[in-house]
């Protein structure tokens, strides 16, 4: 799958700076690729015109005076509708928040607004980014621009979906099982799952706590680099965020590859894995070999508990984080003479199906007598997956494996049996539940041009090693096997 | 059959969700297959497994997440905050009864 062409974060420097054009005639021009598209995708939810204007005033004004311009000068970026914006409506792709206008940034868009990144808007997204094909969103589904009638995968469906449209040449998601990497896939661009506690969440809309990430789409694994390195970092508004330095990501891109062992789990080729994303996968690590990348087979042996697993503490979290919406502060208000009513009344037309039924499976797990058969179980479960990467990386130094089992299915294909749904995510919530950071790389297409994606996984904070496995492969052509 | 009706509305009580009766037999079948398929994890042995509390990196070096002064700040987002609500008086958020005479 070959990205499309078009900007990137360097050429949008360097015409800026050779003034070969201007932020502002930039920002215009994505606003009418936008106009023109977006009714058909639906990748975004809300425009910030004003904000992405000013943005872009402030980026011409340091050209005219000849200034240094800040790393992301003038890059258009879209916003997934779960992080906090100043003044731009975020809804969570729920009903529940339709009239939502947070007063404050999220810490990673503050700091991609003071690199001089261009807001363009927010983007669809299953609601409450629970979801793996973008279809839970309260507003309509987006549509895969690489694979028409195809879902976009989820939950970050329209991240993935104005990527890969060229509707914006960066954009962030939000990773809790899958969601960046699954859509990543589907669309045919590297996205990458950072380190839990590699980047702030302050200001993002919580689904799962222990599970979050937010982390970046681009068309190249350059400029997934380049807003890596911006947001990732310690934040006094967030404990959880680790105070370990952040490397030069891009200047580490170009460092040999050659020597490192790229361990291949056997789970993950087992059955349920379609042939043609296989086959297509296989070429990818036979391309890493050639690159002088050592395969080691290795196991992954609690793998098939990962997806039982994740759904029991992902939805006892989400029935915790979301018990906070409920018509007193913000967002919807049903009519009701009592409190209780008011609440319930709410929540009924507020809530659509999938997340009401995380509600419910959550708040069983986590109620008086089944705790200790759900949730707590769930817990030591994950102890022992996390326990599976960290014996695989005394061994090896990235796991290589297929981010998704299938090709991007079809729209309604799936959203009868939420059970199917939620088996799409089986190779990625393993890395989810241990903390460790992947990226999602295009590795070509199927048969009827379907776009495949590899996994590469690392262990906690070795982003570096990661982004440079994904760029010397892409630099190899790995993207167009 | 795991999960009965009674025990879906009394879930649904505890997560404040009004459900209609056809909802309720719907999340009844959906959620009971979920959980079938969530019973696989009775086949893994956690006996002496401590339970995944912490995600967060505890690696070596200085303390990795650190905690920050526990400092007053001014933070003046009252009306701000107040602005979003459906219904507020200042400096309050107003909302229907709590107790119905």
């Amino acid at each position: 799958m070959s990205a499309p062409g078009g900007w990137t974060v360097a050429s949008i420097r360097d015409a800026l700076t050779s003034r070969k054009i201007s932020a502002r005639e930039l920002t215009a021009e994505y606003f009418s690729r936008i106009e023109k598209r977006n009714p058909e995708l639906n990748a975004y939810l809300a425009l910030s015109r004003e904000r992405a204007n000013e943005q872009a005033a402030r980026v011409d004004a340091l050209v005219a005076k000849g200034e240094t311009l800040p790393r992301l000068a003038g890059v258009p970026l879209a916003i997934k509708d779960v992080l906090s914006t100043t003044g731009t409506r975020t809804t969570c792709g729920s009903k529940i928040l339709e009239t939502y206008v947070p007063p404050y940034d999220a810490t990673a868009v503050e700091r991609l607004d003071r690199a001089g990144a261009i807001f363009l808007g927010k983007t669809n997204c299953d609601e409450f980014a629970m979801g793996s094909s973008n279809e839970n969103s309260a507003y309509g589904p987006v549509q895969n621009p690489t694979a028409p009638g195809r879902v976009p995968g989820g939950s970050s469906g329209g991240s993935a979906a104005a990527v890969a449209a060229d509707l914006a040449v960066v954009s962030l998601g939000t990773d809790t099982g899958g969601s960046i990497r699954q859509p990543g896939a589907c669309c045919g661009i590297p996205a990458m799952m950072p380190t839990y506690g590699r980047v702030s969440r302050y200001g993002l809309i919580a689904f799962a706590s222990s599970l979050d990430r937010i982390g970046p789409f681009g068309r190249t694994v350059r400029d997934v680099a380049e807003v890596l390195g911006l947001i990732a970092g310690s934040d006094s508004n967030d404990s959880t965020c680790a105070n370990v330095p952040v490397p030069d990501y891009v200047a580490g891109l170009d460092a040999p590859i050659a020597g490192l062992r790229l361990g291949v789990p056997e789970e993950y080729f087992a059955a349920g894995l379609d042939s043609e994303v296989r086959r297509k996968v296989e070429a990818g690590i036979a391309l890493l070999e050639k690159l002088g990348c050592k395969r080691v087979p290795i196991r992954l042996p609690h793998t098939e508990f990962a997806i039982a697993t994740y759904y029991i503490i992902a939805t006892a979290e989400a029935s915790s984080n979301l018990a906070r919406f409920d018509g007193v502060r913000y967002g919807l208000r049903a009519e009701a003479s009592t409190l209780s009513e008011m609440y319930r009344k709410t929540r009924r037309l507020g809530f659509g199906a999938e997340v009401k039924r995380r509600i419910m499976l959550g708040t069983y797990a986590l109620s008086s007598g089944y705790y200790d058969a759900y949730y707590l179980r769930a817990q030591k479960v994950r102890t022992l997956l996390a326990r599976d990467f960290a014996e695989a990386f005394e061994r090896v130094d990235a796991i290589v494996a297929p981010t998704s089992p299938t090709p991007p299915f079809r729209l309604g294909e799936k959203t009868a049996d939420p059970l199917q749904m939620y088996l799409a995510d089986i190779y990625t919530v393993t890395g989810s539940l241990a903390g460790i950071t992947g990226i999602s790389v295009p590795c070509g297409t199927t048969s009827e041009r379907l776009p495949v994606g590899m996994q590469i996984l690392g262990p906690h904070f070795s982003e570096e090693r990661v982004l440079q496995l994904a760029h010397n492969f892409e630099r190899a052509g790995g993207f167009d096997l | 059959m795991k999960l009965s009706r009674e025990e879906v509305l009394r879930v649904a009580e505890l997560a404040h969700l009004e459900l209609s009766d056809a909802e309720a037999e719907t999340y009844r079948g959906q959620l009971d297959s979920i959980l079938e398929y969530i019973e696989t994890l009775n086949r893994v042995d956690v006996s002496g497994v401590e339970p995944m509390a912490q995600v967060a990196y505890a690696g070596e070096g200085p303390a990795a997440t650190p905690l920050r002064e526990d400092v007053a700040r001014p933070c003046d987002v009252g009306d701000a905050i107040l602005a979003q609500a459906p219904e507020a008086k200042k400096p309050y958020f107003r909302v229907p009864k709590v107790i119905e005479r």
